[in-house]
């Protein structure tokens, strides 16, 4: 029995991919060679690596692979692409403990100042940007693109979309992540939080987005299932809006364009509604919805049971979507925002509090019935106090916004250690907990390398977390209330100074929590190094394997 | 037919479904954004306040670059405590050339939005330099490898420009005179001087590093830091003329 061997031809991705990206290299180099300052240079060099890098890779893979593209399903069974997603993976837990370290480093320094060594790229100011856009963006990012990819094949019982596409985005994502890193260490920075990197970089990655946002619909529309199962509506909210808040927030005009600085088109007020709009959604659809997506897959499949309530999770979804988006004047209480604006701002935090719980509740719920496996099943321990934090700190952020409240508490530790306990308590383990389901399934293993080193990561990270946000709660506190004391002559009671030097203790203990934070991490990677290196492989039933010619 | 089995046109169909997450998305960004494009307490203008100088631009443009704002508000809220610490409370004007805006969000050091004319110019230096030389308990990193970089004056009249192009009135005098005008301000018996203080009112022209030569980064960023929150004058404010 003989096939006739069809004729190798590119793909049109191959065909178009392969000689831009080489255009792409010359540009880069062009820009590289005629860049203003050293910092510009410097990316466009890199950019113009990467561009040949591409294009090298592209055209060898046409060389390298066989006639026939990847097949839709093998015998009836999806033919999954997981390939891209092995890659976000193992790209978040590097940059997961990246940017870890690094919130250690910044979080000695406020302790201890001698820590910034009077260097241009180790000082504070460089170097808590580079922080949060490691944690939210590259370790939180990589989770949700990796997951996303993952969860949305196997609810559609479909490959994933475009074969070069997925990896461009995996890719790219991750170039961004690196260019807008090393910018940060040299200074290029718009200063807008959460949104810092340059317009040559914020270019990149609207092109990335809207990528992924295509890879991601498209594989929807092939699906094989009549509905679109819930996770996919919350990880399509987080793709759509998140694009929408990063052109809304970032149009700027640079200097010159062959030089990194650039002029963001809102000024003053406007700039400061549009940042804060754009801010605080970044935490309502990318760390919120996308993450609550991660939990409406990871929760139920760990527990095995179904999501406990359905209903419940369509009105959360179109509640949590719509009220999040008023939510940003709380940001700016008190300040040249007019006061209605702020109002708005509070009113909707408040009401937010309900379908934040509504979420909480349907996915705490999930386990009626499983609650047994909190005791013999750390990673759904770990999943399940992530919503747990989620409740919590979705409590406490409503409370944060009223304007009474939010007198005291803004500018204070109290916002931190809010967002830590949002951060590293729900984020972070329902992360953790992904990536412990994930690692196995995605390498085909039968489990993970040792249960008992995720309940050491288990203990070890929620002790740190709790020492974390509680040392910022009395900080805070303290703080706020030393800066309003005024003696009873009705001086203010303590000079600026004073109120910095009475945070040290706090300082110090935030930065131990943040190194148990860290350490727990440091276990989770070499528990995932070794599930995929050392693990038990899972006997494979589905695909037949194809013999040797 | 009920409303959860109407919900199905959402959950079966991935178009609908995007096209009902981008209106219910859109609506609160438009309803609180739109109106501060033209409501008159949000665009108005107040008496003395002024496009920044070439070289109080280059010092904003440092304290951007070094993340200042990480630790430093420049809002300061109608509350007493803040009003006695700081002075009188921001006006939304005297922000209102600010691309991007600085107002921060927290303050692990003291809000600046009226450090202007505080402290001195050497106070400034030493302290930047260092500041555990002046304020021991301090916890702000030492930035005194500013005084070794100077002020790119190839690029000034582009960032002028730019800045117009983006909204702030610098007129054609200011952008054509942006160098000489750089250079004079740190310069107080150049020749220019007089020209420059006709096209920036008010602005000082002096030595800001107390070293000679051409205008560094230090020089820049203490000129930014010296004019924060003195362009109005609150003795002629009326406060109840701009109460909405």
């Amino acid at each position: 029995m003989s096939q006739p061997i069809p004729a190798k031809s590119m793909t049109i991705g191959e065909a178009v991919l392969g000689p831009l990206f080489a255009c792409m290299a010359l540009l880069c180099a062009f820009a590289a060679a005629n860049g203003l300052d050293p910092a510009f240079t410097f990316h466009a060099s890199l950019g113009a690596a990467a561009s040949l890098a591409a294009a090298f890779a592209i055209f060898n893979r046409y060389y390298e692979r066989s006639a026939t593209l990847p097949v839709q399903e093998i015998n009836g069974r999806p033919n999954y692409n997981m390939g891209p997603i092995k890659f976000s993976a193992a790209m978040s837990v590097f940059w997961g403990i990246a940017g870890f370290a690094v919130g250690l480093l910044i979080a000695c320094q406020l302790a201890w100042p001698a820590l910034n060594f009077d260097l241009p790229w180790t000082s504070f100011g460089r170097l808590r940007p580079l922080h949060t856009s490691a944690v939210v963006f590259a370790f939180g990012g990589n989770v949700l693109i990796a997951t996303s990819l993952y969860v949305v094949q196997k609810t559609c019982r479909t490959r994933l979309a475009g074969d070069l596409a997925p990896w461009f985005v995996v890719f790219g994502y991750n170039f961004f992540i690196l260019i807008a890193g090393t910018g940060y260490l040299l200074g290029v920075t718009q200063s807008k939080e959460y949104a810092e990197p340059e317009w040559y970089a914020d270019l990149w990655l609207t092109i990335v987005w809207v990528v992924y946002l295509l890879v991601f619909l498209v594989t929807i529309i092939k699906r094989k299932e009549p509905h679109i199962f819930v996770a996919n509506w919350f990880y399509l909210a987080f793709i759509v809006t998140i694009a929408v808040l990063h052109l809304g927030n970032n149009p700027a005009l640079p200097v010159s364009v062959f030089g990194s600085k650039s002029y963001i088109a809102w000024g003053g007020v406007q700039d400061a509604m549009f940042q804060w709009w754009y801010g605080h959604n970044a935490v309502g659809f990318f760390l919120t919805a996308g993450f609550l997506a991660i939990m409406y897959y990871f929760i139920p499949k760990r527990a095995e049971r179904p999501v406990y309530s359905y209903r419940l999770s369509i009105i959360h979804f179109w509640a949590i979507i719509f009220l999040y988006i008023w939510a940003g004047p709380h940001h700016l209480h008190y300040t040249a925002l007019p006061d209605w604006a702020q109002t708005l701002g509070m009113t909707f935090s408040i009401m937010l509090w309900m379908p934040s719980w509504g979420g909480m509740i349907n996915g705490l719920m999930t386990l009626s019935g499983a609650w047994d496996k909190l005791r013999t099943d750390p990673v759904l321990r770990m999943l399940v106090v992530s919503v747990a934090f989620y409740g919590m700190a979705t409590f406490e952020g409503p409370l944060m916004s009223v304007k009474v409240v939010n007198s005291l508490s803004h500018y204070t530790d109290w916002t931190i250690g809010h967002v830590h306990s949002g951060a590293l308590g729900w984020v972070g383990f329902v992360s953790f907990g992904a990536l412990y389901c994930l690692i196995p399934w995605l390498w085909d293993r039968k489990g993970l390398y040792s249960l008992k080193l995720v309940n050491w990561h288990f203990w070890i990270a929620t002790i740190g977390i709790v020492l974390y946000i509680s040392a910022m709660w009395v900080s805070g506190i303290l703080q706020g209330l030393m800066w309003r004391a005024y003696t009873s002559l009705g001086f203010l009671e303590y000079s600026f100074i004073e109120t910095v030097e009475a945070m040290h203790p706090f300082y110090v203990i935030r930065a131990a929590g943040g190194a148990l934070f860290l350490i727990g991490a440091l276990i989770m990677a070499f528990n995932l190094w070794m599930t995929v290196r050392a693990g038990e492989a899972e006997v494979q039933p589905r695909v037949a394997l194809q013999p040797a010619e | 037919m009920s409303f959860w089995t109407r919900h199905q046109i959402f959950e079966k169909n991935s178009i609908v479904l995007i096209a009902g997450i981008l209106v219910v998305i859109a609506i609160g960004g438009l309803v609180e954004i739109t109106p501060l494009f033209y409501l008159k307490s949000t665009i108005e203008k107040v008496d003395g306040v002024r496009p920044y100088t070439p070289l109080e631009l280059a010092g904003r443009n440092v304290y951007v670059r070094e993340g200042c704002y990480l630790c430093h508000s420049q809002m300061v809220r109608p509350l007493r405590d803040e009003v006695e610490r700081y002075g009188h409370y921001s006006l939304a004007a005297e922000s209102m050339y600010d691309h991007p805006f600085q107002w921060g969000s927290k303050r692990t050091g003291p809000d600046l939005a009226r450090v202007g004319g505080k402290y001195s110019d050497e106070w400034h230096v030493t302290h930047l330099n260092n500041p555990r030389a002046i304020v021991p308990q301090s916890v702000m990193p030492g930035y005194a490898f500013l005084s070794q970089t100077e002020v790119d004056e190839a690029t000034v009249t582009a960032h002028l420009s730019t800045n117009r192009a983006v909204g702030v009135p610098y007129s054609d005098d200011q952008i054509a005179n942006a160098v000489a005008d750089l250079r004079a301000q740190v310069d107080p018996d150049n020749a220019g001087v007089d020209a420059f203080t006709k096209r920036y009112p008010k602005a000082a022209a002096r030595n800001f590093d107390g070293k000679g030569g051409a205008p560094t980064e230090m020089d820049a960023l203490v000129a930014y830091l010296q004019m924060l929150g003195t362009l109005v004058d609150f003795k002629l404010y009326n406060e109840k003329a701009n109460l909405r």
